[in-house]
């Protein structure tokens, strides 16, 4: 049975796609690509199937009405018949029409079942759309990073020439074993994004609140470059996707050295950190971060932005400072920051504002350090 | 007892003179005229935002505006295009026309239709003053998807809210005038089914927008009150669900995009009976075509949100219905065929912005119809396909149609011919820098290019600088039209009434003087 559906299907393929490979290569500029999956090569070949079926109808009406207008324009002494109805033939092209478009329906099923599966993967990764940028996680291994457009804003603005993956690269892309099933779980932190592999052909939204599924085995190594494809603000074209897909030893070796790195995080938490420490580590957090909107000076950009400097939060409430960075301000742009950085970065950061500026002097100059974030956490969690 | 005699004379003697002619006028033609000349000046506002748009994407890199104001531009691009050129431009045909194609005086409630015309001048001035705002204007694309537009946006959304309630009203009012005026105002013997096919086309769409334009105000007042009075209908914080937004607004878009190609399909088919010299073939069927089309289009919306994460026996249930309305979509475009089919073909313009909306209608119906694939549809969404398809079916479809009704009726309406070799040019300049704009986009989309992007990566560049070159060039030709309209109305041959050779037989509008008489019917006609 399945076999006869694989050939059946196959024969629907056969014909349109041996004149679509003359036309179209394998990477194309202006075709979808071929992709590396099975799911992207069925895809593809569904598209130029259906694309097809669309060009032989064109080609039928079209001629019979550029032949019309040719055949029976009046310059050359046409003379109009008076027929407005002909049963049969509405019957007839009626039915032909929907024909045609059970031929269209069973191809798109089968792939459609074929795309969409949602089993647990052998590997299982959260991805979270953030304004702007991706985070990923590993959820066997409780390792994750952010990744950020690496393209330079000179390159942006046009003040150095654009390099090759002129918006298409990141500082950390995402690694991911091939041969292996690997399942996404996508999410969004703030507003709606859509992450893209147009290779594996996976586009799947990432709402907030929400986790929508999506899966993928690549067979061979490579980078795969995508995008976010649901607008989420000022840096929609500014948060690029990319993949790279590596033998399983190349994954796992980077995996053990994530779990590493994760490590040494947690014993940064545990070390009795300096105030000089937490300020350096907290100015440059503030810069990457804040600044955006807060502004470098602390002023924000009222009333929208409020500033840091003099805020009576920022003076003398370190308990509702910690709580702002952590749980974000409803219905307004600031973002819930605890489960995204680590407790040091937190803690750094509540330091350095708390001393910034004017802070230090006008305020109590409290230091919070990374354990009163896991305290924090631990109370939250009671 | 004076205003008494006053008012008397006014309402058999023509118009009122100056500025309170055209604020007052309860007439069908002077509304529609506010209507049509409103429209045509959105369309350059419009349209000088999206030669904004393919300015800065003529080339990779920011260079000419910052993505933020590309992002309003986008927006209000798409906002302006939608409800403040193409729905008021149908409306103002529809005043012109439906009291001249049924044998009535004027609009069955003159009065409701003043205050729906001057609604809109006011909703659009509130839209674009908030683009001088110190927070800017709305930038959440036309589609507005919250969170992006509550939590998110900037505060001048509660503006936009507020324009959208006020655009919503002009709609509901103007329809329920139509929908009126069509059952109450017909001639003597002008049964439904003999109606014009433009009359059809505008009671079926008069009845889409009154059941969809209460679901946009529902969701923008959803909207409101997540912004200022701390609901959770879409913050998923708050235990609401930002996917809602989406169906609800989809509820209203889908059949909104039908409002925005139905009363094309009336005009198209009256041209090309016209200029084929023969009856148009099917017409039960092209009315059913278009019933079916309206009732299947408030079963297809979620094929806008395929990747929104539904099950599979949704997504399956969306694609079969929206391949469903390819049907009643593919019956017309035959059915116009079949009329061309041994006619006696003569190509006056209004003709051949009608041939060219049949072929590159259709076009955007192929495109439609690949889109519904939804496998496929994973790898076209969001992209410069999509820009594609709507722009095929919303450019060369629904604008070329009223351009065509434009070419069709400007002699009837001003009682002069229009320059019969500018508007030829007009309409060759415009074909081919249509399809230079907006064929390309197929290919960049396909090669992998989202939307709404102010800024792309390196391949994408040559077809852009194309689409851009193409942008200017049909921008620059309308300002022909624009040019060939006031030529028209200032002088011209003196029209016939008949207009079309042998016009004075398909339809009452034609046995009409041209320009015709200030209150059309004043004895109704009757019907055989
Ligand atoms: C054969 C008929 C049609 C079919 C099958 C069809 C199908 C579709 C589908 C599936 C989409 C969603 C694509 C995506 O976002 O991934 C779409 C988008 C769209 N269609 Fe159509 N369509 C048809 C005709 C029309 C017509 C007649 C109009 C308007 C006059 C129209 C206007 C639009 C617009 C404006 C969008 C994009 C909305 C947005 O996301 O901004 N379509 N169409
Ligand atoms: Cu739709």
């Amino acid at each position: 049975m399945a076999y006869i559906k694989k050939v059946s299907a196959k024969l629907i393929f056969a014909l349109p796609l041996f004149f679509s490979s003359l036309i179209f290569s394998e990477k194309s500029d202006y075709n979808m690509p071929v992709g590396v999956t099975d799911v992207s090569e069925s895809i593809f070949e569904l598209h130029m199937v259906i694309f097809w079926i669309c060009v032989v109808i064109g080609i039928i009406v079209f001629s019979i009405m550029f032949w019309s207008l040719w055949k029976y324009r009046k310059s050359k002494g046409a003379v109009a018949a008076d027929f407005d109805d002909n049963f049969w033939l509405e019957i007839g092209w009626t039915v032909a029409a929907t024909l045609v478009l059970v031929w269209m329906a069973v191809p798109s099923t089968q792939v459609m079942v074929e795309a969409y599966d949602d089993a647990e993967g052998e590997i299982n990764i959260l991805i979270t759309g953030h304004q702007w940028k991706w985070h990923y996680e590993y959820l066997e291994d409780e390792v994750g990073f952010f990744s950020n457009l690496s393209t330079s804003q000179e390159q942006i603005d046009g003040e150095v020439p654009k390099g090759e993956f002129y918006l298409q690269e990141v500082d950390e892309p995402l690694v991911i074993p091939t041969n292996t099933r690997v399942r996404f779980l996508i999410t969004g932190n703030d507003v709606i994004h859509s992450w893209w592999v147009p290779d594996f052909a996976v586009k799947q939204d990432a709402i907030p609140g929400f986790i929508n599924t999506a899966w993928t085995n690549v067979p061979e190594p490579g980078i795969f470059r995508g995008a976010c494809t649901e607008l989420c603000g000022i840096k929609h074209a500014f948060m690029p996707v990319v993949v790279r897909a590596v033998e399983r030893e190349e994954f796992d070796a980077f995996i053990a050295e994530k779990v590493a790195l994760a490590e040494e995080e947690r014993m940064l938490t545990s070390k009795v950190w300096t105030k000089d420490e937490l300020m350096e580590r907290g100015e440059s957090f503030y810069a990457v971060n804040c600044a955006a909107c807060h502004q470098a000076n602390g002023q924000g950009i009222p009333p929208v932005f409020p500033a840091l400097e003099g805020s009576q939060i920022a003076l003398n409430d370190s308990s509702k400072h910690i709580e702002i960075l952590m749980e974000g301000v409803q219905g307004s742009a600031m973002a819930a920051f605890g489960d995204s950085y680590s407790e040091v970065d937190i803690a750094s950061v509540i330091t350095y504002t708390r001393q910034a500026w004017s802070n230090g002097e006008n305020g109590d100059g409290e230091i919070v350090t990374p354990q009163d974030i896991v305290a924090y956490k631990n109370r939250i969690d009671l | 007892m004076s205003t008494v005699v006053e008012s008397h004379d006014h309402g058999h003697h023509g118009p009122a003179k100056g500025l309170s002619r055209w604020l007052f006028t309860t007439n069908h033609k002077d509304i529609g005229t506010l209507y049509l000349w409103f429209s045509f000046i959105m369309l350059f506002i419009g349209g000088a935002m999206a030669m904004v748009i393919r300015a800065e994407l003529f080339q990779p890199g920011l260079q000419i505006v910052q993505p933020e104001f590309f992002n309003q531009m986008t927006t209000n691009h798409g906002l302006i295009m939608v409800f403040g050129v193409i729905m008021p431009a149908f409306v103002g045909l529809a005043n012109w026309m439906l009291p001249m194609q049924i044998g009535a005086p004027d609009m069955a409630l003159p009065r409701l239709n003043n205050l729906s015309f001057w609604l809109l001048p006011m909703a659009f001035g509130i839209l674009i003053s908030t683009l001088f705002m110190p927070e800017g204007g709305p930038n959440f694309g036309w589609t507005f998807y919250a969170p992006l537009s509550t939590t998110y946006a900037p505060s001048t959304v509660n503006f936009f809210i507020f324009s959208v309630h006020v655009m919503g009203v002009s709609s509901i009012l103007g329809s329920i005038n139509i929908i009126t005026t069509i059952f109450n105002m017909r001639a003597p013997g002008m049964t439904l089914m003999k109606m014009p096919l433009f009359v059809w086309s505008w009671l079926i769409t008069a009845y889409l927008l009154i059941a969809v334009m209460p679901v946009l105000a529902g969701v923008v007042t959803m909207m409101l009150m997540d912004i200022n009075f701390g609901t959770s209908f879409f913050n998923a914080a708050g235990g609401g669900d930002p996917v809602l937004f989406q169906h609800v607004f989809w509820f209203f878009g889908h059949p909104e995009v039908y409002i925005m190609i139905l009363p094309a399909f009336g005009i198209v088919s009256h041209i090309i009976e016209t200029f084929s010299r023969k009856p148009i073939f099917g017409y039960s069927s092209m009315v059913y075509a278009m019933a079916s089309i309206a009732i299947l289009s408030f079963v297809v919306w979620a094929h806008h949100m395929f990747t929104v994460g539904m099950p599979l026996a949704g997504e399956l249930f969306f694609m079969y219905s929206t391949m469903l309305i390819a049907i009643p979509t593919g019956v017309k475009v035959f059915n116009w065929v079949a009329t061309m089919f041994r006619g006696s073909i003569t190509f006056e313009t209004p003709m051949l912005f009608s041939i060219a909306f049949v072929a590159l209608f259709t076009i955007g119906g192929f495109s439609g119809l690949m889109l519904a694939i939804v496998p496929a549809d994973f790898q076209y969404h969001d992209t410069y396909f999509v820009v594609a398809h709507f722009h095929y079916v919303l450019v060369p479809g629904a604008l070329f149609g009223i351009i065509a009704a434009a070419y069709y009726w400007l002699p009837k309406w001003t009682g002069n011919m229009y320059d019969e070799t500018l508007g030829k040019l007009h309409f060759w300049l415009t074909f081919i820098s249509v399809n230079v704009t907006f064929f390309p986009m197929h290919f960049v989309g396909l090669a992998g290019m989202p939307r709404r992007y102010p800024d792309y990566a390196l391949q994408f560049a040559d077809f852009n600088a194309l689409i851009s070159v193409g942008a200017f060039m049909f921008g620059l030709t309308q300002l022909l039209f624009l040019f060939i309209v006031i030529k028209t109305i200032r002088s011209g041959k003196q029209a016939k009434p008949e207009v079309w050779e042998g016009a004075g037989d398909l339809g009452l509008e034609w046995t009409l003087s041209s320009p015709p008489p200030y209150h059309s019917f004043t004895v109704q006609p009757q019907v055989k």
